[in-house]
């Protein structure tokens, strides 16, 4: 039997496919074409803060431990498939840490040990505190792809420092776009108690106002009863308002929101946290060729990509572009390349992506789905700008009081 | 020539003609065509989400049958003696074998995992297959089914030709951004081109001197002489109404009078008419929506189109470069090959 598949043939593909991931993860690639080039190595840091989780009512299906990590490591692996036929090779070291001083620590000591890109799986706060030193200033450069922040996109911006995680502001404008796009433009707002809660409410609120939709009622939630077996019961009564369309809900950890669905007052949809939601990445999307990244993903991590492995991975594949643009891995030159106009970058979404000169924002497509299905991208038709689009989601440059340098 | 039952193609090649066509061009002519004439030439359109295959009778413009085939069928391919077509049925990890006589899938062969587009070699024997999720161009031999080589390339292999005098396999690598340029003696890469980003097709000249690649998120197309491996040209295309990032080119055609170039612009939703000469851009033809990919028919005198959301096939007239019908196939229809 010549070569059916799950026969003699399977065997030798698997081997080959271990052996390829094992050279690939310790960074021993072969050595095929352009030899003539200097060979060139670029090492980078990947920070994660550990961070407590608050307590909440749902937690039956708690996000993945690893997410953003396994995006990155899936992007060096990329950039190295690449490298062997550019005579590159893309390294990369990993610290996850509860404690933010033990974490800066080692970011100081990498850049002033010569190296410059830091992919930051971090919270707002560390996340200042790291761009505020001076080398990293001048020395470093800065993804990240942990902070769903807008200050950091709006009056807290940092030079040397890239979002490829998309804002509140960026997820609020998709969906509530969509819903306009729909004609479903009066809402009840439900949020949470936590701080980002209220953030991911002032988004939506922002959304409204720029795109023409109502928010007819706000309610907080702050109930302490176990809705896995009230929410029947307590849920019809904290929604019954006036009429509405849709049922928006502000709940970033997932306290009350999940609750939500199918016991509103009203017969309703819900979007928002839960439900229809925006975000930069999720398993239903597979046009554009995104099957084969979801695939290449569920190789390495065996589990399905999220929008932190997804922001991870698009900074490290952005690094490798910047770096076969320039032939260099100076971060000053990287950061410039990256920012100026002709930078353009393939990332599974259907369009190219880019930066915005005037925050480090990633411009990207975003997703608005339902756990089994894609249902919508944002910007929807119709919604313009005058440079691109895709502009149309997260703060403009009319918003923003930087002082954001671009070299 | 006359009273032989082989004609020659267009690769200098001999081929045996069928018993049943070889009578009939005993009786009629020595024409092949009006052979064939009296078959109805068909045109096989795959279907990406119905795992089917649509046959397009050419005389008649409509579907006259449908045929199941494996899972995500992608490329399609015939023998050069339009004996058998070979599928791409990537979901099952294998190439199917479809008996154009009986449209019956007769056998699978071995195809690396995930095989999405492929390119026969001259020989008729040779088949260079794109696996997308692997990172590698196998080599199967279609006549003994042994896999002959596998390659390691860039990351998601795509587009793949073989040029015309079969001395290269040409492979686009989606997420390395590269053209890779294999030895199809020694089944070796000797070089590797950057083009613009996300490149998906590349087709050759019919001298085979000239190569087109299409970069679907770069937005361009890229133009090489093939003997100094040399960038000749980057096309660019501007479409009132259409913004550029929607500008997307993948399938790529030429006709074999040299005079033009078809390059499907995806969601863009139209057809470039390139001239293959000067490579002035000469017009743009609406089609279905999300256009993939193209392969000609009534020699040359049409141009068929697969239209992947819209979900038909764009019939266009070469000659007065005007669309002139569109036929509703299966979904996501992806790619085309004709039998004359």
């Amino acid at each position: 039997m010549v070569g059916e598949r799950g026969e003699i043939y399977a065997v030798p593909l698997l081997f080959k496919r271990v052996v390829a991931t094992l050279l690939t993860l310790i960074g021993i690639v072969p050595f095929v074409a352009l030899a003539e080039s200097q060979r060139i190595n670029l090492n980078m840091l990947y920070l994660e803060q550990i961070e407590q989780r608050p307590a909440v009512l749902s937690n039956i299906l708690p996000e993945a431990e690893d997410s953003g990590l396994r995006g990155a490591e899936l992007a060096v692996a990329d950039n190295n498939t690449a490298g062997r036929f550019l005579n590159q090779n893309y390294q990369l070291e990993t610290l996850i840490e509860k404690s933010p001083q033990r974490l800066l620590e080692r970011a100081r000591v990498w850049v002033a040990e010569g190296n410059g890109v830091i992919v930051a799986n971090l919270p707002e706060k560390t996340l200042l505190a790291l761009l505020s030193q001076p080398l990293i200033q001048t020395k470093g450069l800065v993804f990240n792809v942990g902070s769903e922040s807008d200050e950091l996109r709006r009056s807290q911006c940092r030079s040397r420092m890239l979002h490829t995680l998309p804002s509140r502001a960026m997820r609020a404008d998709a969906l509530i776009q969509y819903l306009v796009a729909k004609r479903w433009h009066q809402w009840l707002l439900i949020k949470g108690q936590q701080p980002g809660d209220a953030l991911f409410a002032d988004a939506l609120q922002r959304a409204a106002q720029r795109f023409g939709g109502k928010i007819i009622g706000t309610k907080t939630w702050s109930f302490d009863t176990d809705l896995r077996r009230t929410a029947q019961k307590e849920l019809p009564l904290f929604t019954q308002t006036k009429p509405y369309h849709v049922t928006l809900v502000a709940d970033e950890a997932g306290d009350v929101g999940e609750y939500v669905l199918y016991n509103t007052w009203h017969p309703r949809p819900v979007a928002g946290t839960q439900g229809l939601i925006p975000v930069g990445w999720h398993r239903v999307v597979e046009q554009w060729g995104a099957a084969q990244l979801q695939n290449r993903f569920t190789e390495l991590a065996g589990r399905w990509m999220n929008h932190k492995d997804y922001a991870a991975w698009i900074a490290v594949r952005a690094a490798g572009e910047a770096v076969t643009q320039t032939a260099s891995t100076d971060a000053a030159l990287l950061y410039r390349q990256m920012l100026s106009e002709n930078f353009e970058l393939a990332g599974f979404k259907g369009r190219k992506l880019s930066f915005r000169n005037w925050n480090g924002q990633l411009r990207q497509p975003m997703p608005v789905v339902h756990p089994r299905a894609l249902v919508s991208q944002s910007p929807q038709e119709g919604f313009l700008h005058p440079v691109t689009d895709l502009d149309t989601l997260g703060i403009d440059p009319a918003e923003t009081n930087c002082q954001f340098q671009t070299l | 020539m006359w009273l032989t039952n082989t004609v020659t193609d267009r690769y200098g090649q001999k081929h045996r003609l069928p018993a049943k066509r070889f009578i009939i061009a005993l009786l009629g002519c020595s024409s092949w065509f009006l052979a064939s004439a009296l078959q109805a030439e068909l045109a096989y359109v795959s279907n990406e989400k119905d795992n089917t295959l649509s046959v397009i009778d050419i005389d008649k413009l409509e579907v006259v049958e449908t045929i199941d085939v494996g899972q995500r069928p992608r490329g399609i391919t015939f023998d050069r003696n339009f004996e058998k077509l070979f599928i791409c049925a990537s979901d099952d990890d294998t190439i199917q074998i479809l008996d154009v006589d009986t449209h019956s899938v007769v056998t699978n062969l071995p195809s690396g995992e995930d095989p999405e587009q492929f390119s026969l070699h001259p020989n008729n024997r040779h088949l260079y297959v794109s696996n997308e999720d692997d990172a590698v161009v196998t080599v199967v031999d279609t006549h003994s089914r042994e896999v002959l080589a596998q390659i390691d390339v860039g990351i998601e292999p795509e587009g793949m030709a073989v040029s015309p005098d079969g001395k290269w396999a040409i492979n686009t690598s989606e997420t390395t951004n590269m053209l890779h340029w294999i030895n199809t003696e020694t089944f070796e890469l000797e070089h590797n081109t950057l083009v613009d980003q996300r490149p998906r097709h590349v087709e050759f000249s019919q001298d085979g001197s000239v190569l087109w690649a299409s970069s679907e998120i770069g937005g361009t197309v890229t133009v090489m002489d093939v003997a100094s491996k040399a960038v000749v040209k980057t096309l660019r295309f501007k479409l009132p109404g259409v913004h550029r990032d929607r500008v997307q080119p993948v399938g790529v055609k030429l006709t074999d009078d040299g005079k033009y170039a078809f390059i499907a612009l995806g969601p863009a939703n139209h057809i470039a008419v390139v001239d293959a000469t000067s490579y002035e851009i000469l017009d743009y033809l609406l089609v279905g929506r999300r256009v993939w990919h193209m392969e000609f028919a009534r020699d040359q005198e049409l141009l068929l189109s697969s239209n992947g959301v819209s979900g038909d096939v764009s019939v266009i007239d070469v000659e007065k470069l005007k669309v002139i019908k569109s036929i509703k196939v299966g979904r996501y229809p992806w790619g085309i090959a004709v039998r004359p």
